[in-house]
């Protein structure tokens, strides 16, 4: 066996760990240093995505269901700043709720950075609102196809639901044109589509954006029951993309801030690991073709 | 009784629930069972808090393996569940300012928001940034091209990975477009778009003939392995 073989053969788990370190830090420093991201071009389902915000009429009501945690905040926080700056951008109101116990804090974190920094003129209960966390995951959704104010009774400042000046019209889910869910897992974007898309008979358009484990699950439901989806951080990359080249040519102003690139640049990393993985494979695959064969050289 | 009384309940509650769903005249039913629901969902909030409790009491008392993280456990419970019912340094509600308690828990300045921001935060990032380099390790350990089967395998994960970055676009970026199918990029979104959802389609047709299989079952109270295996009568 050449020395190489052997080498890999007995590669101590911590080079790996290394390498795998390596490979992430140096694009985070270098894309941290020169701010350049990787180019993206968009997918059909995250054009989707973008389409279906954009061709809603301004001041349409958008539902926004924050169902993660920090956990996945990785890939899904850059998603929910993108998706409510073009929601903002395109004067939606804004509804947001959560079915995970963790959301609401998300949801002000996610307003904090985007409308209250970049839209101030944007007033609480007249164009957004965050309704906060509800238990009961399918129960609520259920709930909410026949009365949405017995679901979410309460705004998250304690406020009557049915007093707020935006919940005018809104009795039910179908009174939303779009639901966005912002989903790691259950209950997620695969419950929103049985237990609310479905039942409401084609009413209620719903787009979504989420982990790279759910994508394989969501994709038979696209472009379905689901009108759009962003998978992983790919996803929500390709989508960041395309909202600000749009956003920079209707604002003249090309210069994009950092928070809302955050997609992009977390693209290099992840070629990094990637790279590194398919490396591995080969190299893994290598010492056991090698010893393989010297298994049968011996045995013959 | 004890198993009795819950078997009706799942019988009425889940007949109520799909009557509803088919006649318009039941769907006030279907969601008086739905708003119980939700009451039985908070009240399950304090029993899962009890059974931690519980549980990690009696490791510790029996100094179990690892007792010593069901200590750490236990603190953190108890803090966070002081931060939130005591309000801890949350301000009052400026809608409600003479009530002290009125603020929201989740308030910034709050020790429950202190909590989340530098505890729960970097810790679930640190669990999930971890994978990375398991997920390296077990790749080059266990990733083996043994046979057909792992070769596909091995060859679909090559196009999705390097589909999924730039790299797809370096290396197949050159092909002209007549040939644009065979991007990795494409290659990347066609297995997904086909293969993925066809395998996943049969997987989830197969779940629901199956959960309905299963709800007919508990429905008509054939089924009572939910209720435990206990000996009460």
């Amino acid at each position: 066996m050449s020395g190489f073989i052997k080498v890999l053969e007995g590669l101590d788990r911590r080079w790996i760990y290394l390498a795998m370190a390596i490979s992430v830090a140096g694009p985070i420093i270098y894309i941290g240093l020169t701010g350049r991201t990787l180019p993206e071009s968009a997918t059909p389902a995250a054009e989707a995505v973008y389409n279906a915000i954009e061709e809603l009429p301004a001041r349409s009501r958008v539902l926004f269901s924050f169902d993660f945690d920090p956990g996945s905040g990785g890939e899904l926080i850059p998603m929910a700043t993108s998706l409510v700056h073009q929601c903002a951008a395109r004067g939606h109101k804004m509804y947001f709720i959560a079915l995970w116990p963790l959301g609401p804090q998300l949801i002000e974190d996610t307003i904090k950075r985007v409308i209250t920094a970049d839209y101030p003129h944007l007033k609480e209960g007249v164009d957004f609102v965050n309704f906060g966390y509800q238990a009961g995951n399918e129960a609520v959704m259920k709930v909410m196809l026949t009365d949405f104010v017995k679901a979410f009774p309460k705004t998250k400042t304690g406020d009557a639901s049915a007093q707020v000046p935006m919940m005018e019209g809104v009795t039910r889910a179908s009174d939303f044109p779009l639901l966005i869910t912002i989903s790691a897992g259950y209950p997620g974007a695969k419950e929103w589509v049985q237990y609310v898309v479905s039942s409401s008979g084609g009413k209620v358009k719903m787009v979504t954006g989420c982990t790279g484990v759910q994508t394989p699950q969501l994709y038979p439901y696209f472009p379905g029951q689901l009108a759009g989806m962003l998978g992983a951080i790919k996803g929500a990359a390709e989508y960041e993309s395309l909202v600000n080249a749009n956003l920079a040519k209707t604002s003249g102003d090309a210069k994009v801030q950092p928070k809302y690139q955050e997609a992009q640049r977390r693209m290099g990393p992840q070629l990094g690991a990637h790279l590194l993985m398919v490396a591995l494979i080969v190299l893994g695959n290598i010492a056991y073709f090698a010893k393989r064969r010297e298994g049968a050289r011996a045995s013959a | 009784m004890k198993r009795l009384v819950p078997l009706w309940i799942a019988i009425i509650a889940g007949f109520a629930m799909l009557l509803s769903a088919f006649l318009p005249a039941t769907e006030s039913l279907g969601e008086t069972f739905g708003d119980v629901f939700n009451v039985v969902a908070a009240i399950a909030f304090v029993l899962g808090a009890g059974s931690l409790a519980k549980i990690n009491l009696a490791k510790v008392s029996r100094k179990d393996q690892g007792w010593g993280y069901a200590v750490v456990t236990l603190v953190c419970f108890a803090i966070t569940l002081l931060a939130g019912l005591g309000k801890i340094g949350v301000h009052p509600n400026p809608n409600f300012a003479a009530l002290p308690w009125s603020g929201d828990k989740e308030s910034e300045g709050g020790l429950f928001a202190w909590i989340y921001e530098y505890g729960l935060v970097p810790i679930t990032a640190t669990m999930f940034a971890l994978l990375a380099f398991y997920v390296a390790s077990a790749a080059f350990r266990a990733f083996r091209a043994k046979n057909v089967e792992a070769v596909l395998l091995l060859s679909t994960a090559f196009i999705v990975l390097l589909g999924r970055t730039f790299a797809g676009v370096v290396l197949t970026g050159w092909l002209p477009d007549w040939a644009s199918g065979l991007r990795l990029e494409n290659l990347s979104v066609y297995i997904m778009q086909v293969f993925n959802t066809a395998g996943n389609r049969a997987i989830i047709i197969g779940i629901a003939l199956g959960v309905a299989a299963t709800s007919l079952r508990i429905l008509l109270g054939v089924d009572r392995s939910w209720m435990g295996s206990g000996d009460a009568k």
